[in-house]
């Protein structure tokens, strides 16, 4: 049931815990210590807290104690009424487009968009004023105030469940209006309603308490705890505790909705209470210290990235190695999962705790990546470009300076000079009109010309590699091509070698000189980018190259998909990852999994026919 | 920050002009209709059942209750852009003078408390949020969140009974009551502020948190600069922009909660005012001094979007 499970909570069991208390003393309270707090003990009057009176007595000697277990009823009823008049209202105002139409429904609606501006407080005040002052008039006040919150709140859900189909065919069918919101809107919006409702009573016993307290709530001879208050605030200085219990009875009792109501709406997913189960795992860096080879721009030795689940770590890079020359283009091919962003976004140094990052070895951009500094000093020598360019720029600030700031912090650029070097690199990326560009906001560029400007960005360091995460993906066919374009031939003007992730294999082919395959977190193969769609041996690759049309294939006959779905990153198989979905696969490679020879993990590439 | 070029900024201005006077309407319409919304006879209400029924009908006749309603509302709007605001039944002055009077003291509560709250809710909001980022410090975070939903649920009135009893009552620090010398500010302008500042860390936090994991903070680490400068320059100027809406509803909201706080203090503002004059049905007064508040709640709303559209200009076209 989900009622337990918000008793499961710490939060739901407190917040249930004094609800009942409440209720209970708002039920028992009159009862049992009516008699108590009304008797006057003149030989008493004022007087401290005593094994008695546990909280002191009030100007007539009544016993305070009592008084504000007794006040809990009318505090619970008139908190209880006032909510119960805001949600009759709110639904009735929330529904007004369902059920006046639309255009009435319309000017209900902004109405009341014009009313939720204003505090609550203030309503309450003004119709105070109309209702007049008093127990009543505070609860229809109070009430009526708390209306437009509630009307905009059913609003909205109404609108979401009223686009449902049942709810048209019922129209159609000629079901009254009515009728449609009581038996198929309102069951479908009852949840988050009463959820909303049990906290805004919260809400609003703490208001009431404060009606009361000003002396426009409920009057002499009754009280709750808002008059209690009002009347142990002018003894402060003697008596303290008259006016700080019954306070601290209201925020008991207040807490009290607030909490069972967050449980609640936590439990039926309405909204989110921080919390929740998360691995704690301790970060820790790359290790690693090899001298630099030279020629070599990047060089990776058993990579792994390891992921904190509540299933336990996935592994979902596990030891990859590969090595870039300078100049050189790679691309990374895999289907989604296969762990080819990690290993772009840990060579580039950019994965942050929990997730873990490990290497014998990591040498990026001519920096071995443990030294200390060397992370600083690939802002300049590394440029990365990342799959979404919409949202990969900072929104609060201009295309420019975004530039600039490179240049400015890395190479001590004054705010001119830096600014000027945007223009010119947005320039260079075939931006028109950059020194207009450059102060606009990434909104007003498009996603190719964002793209452009990423990589613009990267330029405005002395690049020795640049690192492409699914740059085209997110563009359209034609801006894809721009794109590619534009790298190759910016690693023409700078000689920046090139790490191109990416799921497509002709974008690969057509940018690359060298192809890495991965599967499951592993490179399954490895050979030069023209042998891709003839020579490869792996079972995989050839699966993957086959799922690409490309000249030579037959389009009058279905696409080859790769049967199967990609391997599970937390429960890999002991042996070749690839084996439940390889026509190949014998026990063998199930038991042991392979590794990679000669440019290609498989048991069985000698034979594979070529 | 400079205003960027482009024809967004007229439109923009516009709308939200438009917005504003609709708004204003209604809350002049409102204070208008609010003498007439009474049941009975309210200035019989006013006067009290022992007044002859001669001042009665003198004193309807000074308010223009007599006159068709059209008539009435053509007059109170006249009035009204003569910043003619009438005269209380009671004190028999003119309703704008005692508000002329009584307002600052009330707008140097609130500036105060609002200032404070975001002072502090802030840096305690990015502290939090790095602090307690991916599932660190979950004691930390424990604790931040428990505070703080405690403390945010005790209205303002009843901190400032608490205050009063703590920093007054036991330790002498403050002066209990009243509006004398900068002491005097200290604790009404705590109780104001301890609320909001609790409810706007709580929302800093969870901004902050959301803004560091987007792509953008990502391009901005991948830029190599100072954790520093990537928190500050990078995620808070976004952070807050989102903050700052809800803010806007918290500082409306502090607005209104002068009111309890003036009570509590006898602070000579206009919360104590309005609430003597609701008691005393001193319609005249209370129509002036909610439209006060109205009006102070309605730009300070306005103010918010002009501020927000300059720090994230895509929310002066974005909205509809
Ligand atoms: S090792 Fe076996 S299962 Fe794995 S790819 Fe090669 S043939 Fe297939």
């Amino acid at each position: 049931m989900r009622a337990a499970r918000v008793l499961l909570r710490p939060v739901g069991f407190a917040g249930f815990g004094l609800l009942t208390l409440v209720l209970l003393a708002a039920a028992f309270g009159p009862v049992l210590w009516g008699g108590r707090a009304a008797a006057v003990d003149t030989g008493n009057l004022l007087a401290g807290p005593s094994a008695e009176h546990w909280i002191g007595t009030d100007n007539l000697g009544r016993d305070l104690f009592a008084r504000v277990l007794v006040a809990a009823r009318l505090s619970i009823v008139l908190a209880v009424a006032a909510t119960a008049i805001s949600l009759v209202l709110g639904i009735l105002l929330g529904a007004a487009p369902m059920l006046l139409g639309r255009r009435l429904g319309r000017l209900v609606t902004s109405a009341v968009n014009v009313l939720v501006a204003f505090p609550g407080l203030l309503l309450v005040l003004f119709f105070a004023v109309v209702f007049g002052v008093g127990a009543r008039g505070a609860a229809l006040a109070v009430g009526v105030a708390g209306a437009p919150a509630f009307a905009r709140l059913c609003h909205t859900l109404m609108a979401a469940v009223s686009e449902r189909d049942y709810i048209a065919v019922a129209r159609i069918a000629g079901v009254s209006r009515i009728r449609v919101l009581l038996r198929h809107v309102l069951p479908n919006v009852a949840e988050p309603l009463i959820v909303n409702a049990t906290m805004a009573a919260g809400g609003v016993l703490l208001t009431f308490a404060g009606l009361s307290f000003l002396g426009l709530g409920v009057q002499s001879p009754s009280y709750d705890w808002g008059k209690l208050m009002q009347d142990g605030l002018n003894g402060i200085y003697v008596h303290p505790l008259a006016a700080l219990a019954p306070g601290i009875a209201v925020v008991l009792a207040g807490l009290a909705f607030n909490l069972t109501g967050e449980a609640f709406a936590a439990v039926f997913g309405l909204g989110d209470l921080p919390g929740g189960a998360r691995s704690l795992e301790e970060p820790r860096e790359p290790v690693a210290a090899t001298p630099a080879v030279p020629g070599t721009v990047l060089s990776v030795e058993g990579l792994r990235v390891t992921i904190p689940g509540p299933a336990g770590p996935i592994r979902a890079v596990r030891g990859v190695t590969f090595a870039l020359s300078d100049g050189e283009a790679v691309g990374v091919v895999g289907e989604s999962g296969s762990g080819k962003s990690l290993t772009a976004l840990a060579v580039a140094g950019l994965i942050e705790p929990p997730v873990r990052v490990e290497a014998d070895h990591l040498l990026v951009a001519g920096e071995d990546l443990m030294a200390a500094g060397a992370h600083r000093r690939l802002g300049t020598s590394l440029a990365i470009v990342f799959q979404d360019p919409m949202t990969s720029f900072n929104p609060a600030h201009r295309v420019g300076p975004q530039l600039a700031e490179v240049s400015r912090f890395h190479q001590r650029m004054g705010r001119k000079a830096a600014l000027a070097r945007a223009v010119d690199r947005l320039r260079a990326v075939r931006i028109r009109e950059p020194e207009r560009r450059a102060r606009q906001y990434p909104f007003e560029f498009s996603g190719g010309m964002r793209q452009r400007a990423m990589i613009g960005m990267g330029l405005m360091g002395d690049p020795r590699l640049i690192i492409a995460d699914e740059p085209t993906t997110a563009l359209d066919v034609t801006v894809q091509r721009q794109v590619l374009e534009l790298l190759a031939e910016v690693r023409r003007d700078t000689g920046a070698a090139l790490l191109l992730i990416s799921h497509d294999v002709s974008v690969v082919t057509d940018v690359c000189d060298r192809v890495l395959v991965m599967y499951a977190g592993r490179v399954v193969e490895e050979l030069p980018a023209k042998d891709l769609r003839t020579l490869a041996r792996h079972p995989y690759t050839r699966a993957l190259v086959a799922a690409v049309p490309d000249m030579d294939t037959d389009l009058s006959r279905p696409l080859a998909v790769i049967p199967g779905l990609p391997a599970d990153p937390v429960h890999v198989p002991a042996g070749c990852a690839f084996a439940p979905r390889c026509p190949l696969a014998d026990d063998h490679c199930r038991a042991v999994a392979p590794a990679l020879v000669a440019g290609v993990a498989c048991h069985k590439s000698t034979e594979v026919p070529v | 920050m400079k205003i960027p070029t482009s024809g967004r900024w007229p439109r923009f201005a516009l709308r939200r002009a438009a917005r504003l006077l609709v708004s204003l309407w209604v809350l002049v319409t409102a204070a208008f209709l609010m003498i007439h919304l009474v049941p009975g006879d309210p200035v019989r209400a006013a006067l009290g059942p022992t007044a002859p029924a001669d001042l009665v009908l003198a004193r309807k006749q000074e308010l223009g209750l007599l006159e068709p309603l059209w008539r009435q509302y053509v007059t109170f709007l006249r009035h009204l852009l003569n910043g003619e605001l009438g005269v209380s039944i009671s004190s028999r002055l003119p309703v704008g003078e005692t508000i002329a009077q009584r307002l600052p003291a009330t707008a140097q509560l609130a500036v105060a408390a609002f200032l404070l709250a975001v002072a502090v809710a802030v840096p305690v909001g990015v502290v939090m949020a790095m602090l307690t980022r991916r599932g660190r410090g979950r004691r930390t975070e424990l604790a931040f969140t428990g505070t703080n939903v405690v403390v945010g649920a005790i209205p303002d009135f009843l901190l400032g009974v608490g205050l009063v009893y703590l920093l007054a009552v036991q330790t002498h620090l403050f002066p209990v009551a009243g509006r004398d010398g900068l002491d005097s500010y200290v604790l009404p302008v705590l109780a104001l502020a301890i609320g909001p500042a609790a409810v706007l860390s709580r929302i800093v936090r969870v901004e902050m948190l959301a803004v560091l994991e987007t792509d953008y903070v990502r391009t901005a680490r991948a830029k190599r600069l100072t954790s520093l400068r990537v928190h500050l320059v990078h995620a808070l100027p976004n952070a807050v922009t989102a903050s700052l809406t809800l803010g806007g509803l918290l500082l409306s909201s502090l607005v209104a909660g002068t009111v309890l706080v003036e009570n509590v203090f006898a602070w000579p503002g206009l919360g104590s005012s309005i609430v003597s004059s609701i008691v005393a049905k001193d319609y005249p007064m209370v129509q002036g001094t909610v439209l006060v508040y109205g009006a102070g709640v309605l730009l300070v709303n306005t103010l918010v979007d002009v501020v927000l559209a300059l720090l994230d200009p895509r929310s002066a076209i974005g909205e509809s």
